[in-house]
């Protein structure tokens, strides 16, 4: 499904696929920075209400479609807490 | 390792793709929420994962102070010296094992304050060596004190007025006294920070690399700059991309613009090659080459 953001359909929509990905959190690692919040393009991340083990608030996924599995929420988390796997690598995964 | 390999497994989910090279047992780290550090030790993790070296091709030594504890988080060769002497300890390393690559990952404080000297004079002698320095403008782990690098106005513990003492410009210093490779990224910037990590640990000879990252409780709490989120917002801001700039322009002032970019990439033999170079030319059969790998 095109993106409802472009004023037309690309000529190579039916060639060119976005990928997909899917965002886990290791939430009882989070430190509640907030930079994959604030910095994700897509908009996937919100902070929760919730606290962790240590009292902070881990992001939580709140549009999982619109994760394209760029990996910037990997790279920007100081703590190792977040990170985005490839759909496609997740099927294989599981046995 | 691929995701596939990654069998481990965290609660219900897969454990981190990085933990082949971070010592995963040893987290949460004691680095502060929004500090810059756990980012940048991220990129060099994956910039090993992208250059195709595995953990027994490398090695990381760190010196004293926040970013020192970088050397307890990799599962890497790694060693944690005393304040500024992590340049000289890797020398010898780099000597002794030419065949290995050698990361010095470590503060301002520690590398341009007390081990100053040995930063120049391992630039001038152009070693073998990847100095990555986090740069966060003040001595965070031991409570804040001025450091050579805060900016004319920045208040600090020891400088409770604002500074009034003109600070390094650390690639400045790094070109002057002859580096090969100087760059300058801030925290923010993952992707190029990543692609310099990789050019650089291909190369040969002294390259710099100097990462400016957020002290979210010392600097910014003392400066009032609110918390590191903001300080990263500040980056995304106020960071420029200038491949060329001039001295003037690198110069970094309190929260004026930041000039980043890849700034000098230029190619001179190493130590040991210009070692065994000249003296294989002067003394001819006599000399030996020091062999490389030692003792196995």
């Amino acid at each position: 499904m095109p993106d409802p953001r472009y004023w037309r359909k690309p000529f190579d929509s039916d060639k060119v696929k976005s990928p997909k990905g899917v965002v886990y959190v290791i939430k009882d690692r989070c430190k509640g920075c907030g930079f994959c919040v604030e910095f994700c393009p897509r908009g996937v991340l919100v902070l929760s209400v919730e606290f962790n083990k240590k009292g902070y608030h881990p992001p939580e996924v709140v549009h999982p479609d619109r994760c394209v599995n760029c990996d910037l929420c990997e790279r920007i988390c100081p703590e190792f807490a977040i990170y985005s796997l490839n759909q496609d690598e997740i099927i294989e995964l599981a046995p | 390792m691929t995701v596939a390999e990654n069998k481990k497994t965290i609660g219900n989910i897969p454990e981190h793709p990085k933990s082949l090279l971070l010592r995963m047992d040893r987290m949460p780290h004691i680095w502060c929420s929004r500090c810059g550090i756990g980012i940048v030790v991220g990129c060099l993790a994956a910039a090993l994962e992208k250059a195709g070296l595995s953990p027994d091709d490398i090695t990381i030594t760190s010196g004293i102070g926040c970013t020192g504890r970088v050397a307890g988080y990799v599962k890497v060769d790694s060693f944690h010296t005393t304040h500024g002497r992590a340049i000289p300890f890797a020398v010898g390393l780099a000597l002794s094992r030419p065949d290995l690559k050698h990361v010095v990952f470590s503060g301002d404080g520690d590398l341009v304050s007390i081990g100053g000297n040995h930063f120049i004079h391992a630039a001038r002698r152009n070693q073998n060596l990847l100095v990555i320095c986090v740069n966060n403008f003040t001595y965070a782990m031991t409570g804040g004190q001025l450091a050579p690098t805060t900016p004319v106005t920045a208040r600090a513990t020891t400088a409770p007025y604002g500074s009034f003492e003109n600070p390094f410009c650390l690639p400045n210093l790094a070109i002057s006294a002859g580096a090969d490779y100087v760059a300058r990224w801030t925290s923010l910037h993952i992707r190029r920070m990543t692609d310099t990590f990789e050019e650089a640990l291909n190369r040969e000879g002294f390259r710099f690399i100097e990462i400016i990252a957020p002290c979210s409780t010392i600097y910014a709490r003392r400066n009032k700059l609110g918390t590191g989120l903001d300080l990263m917002k500040y980056y995304y801001e106020n960071s420029e991309i200038k491949h060329d700039a001039t001295a003037e322009e690198l110069e970094i002032g309190f929260q004026t613009k930041i000039v980043v970019g890849k700034f000098v990439d230029k190619e001179r033999p190493s130590y040991a090659r210009a070692m065994n170079r000249h003296l294989g030319k002067i003394l001819g059969k006599k000399y030996i080459p020091p062999e490389v790998g030692g003792p196995q």
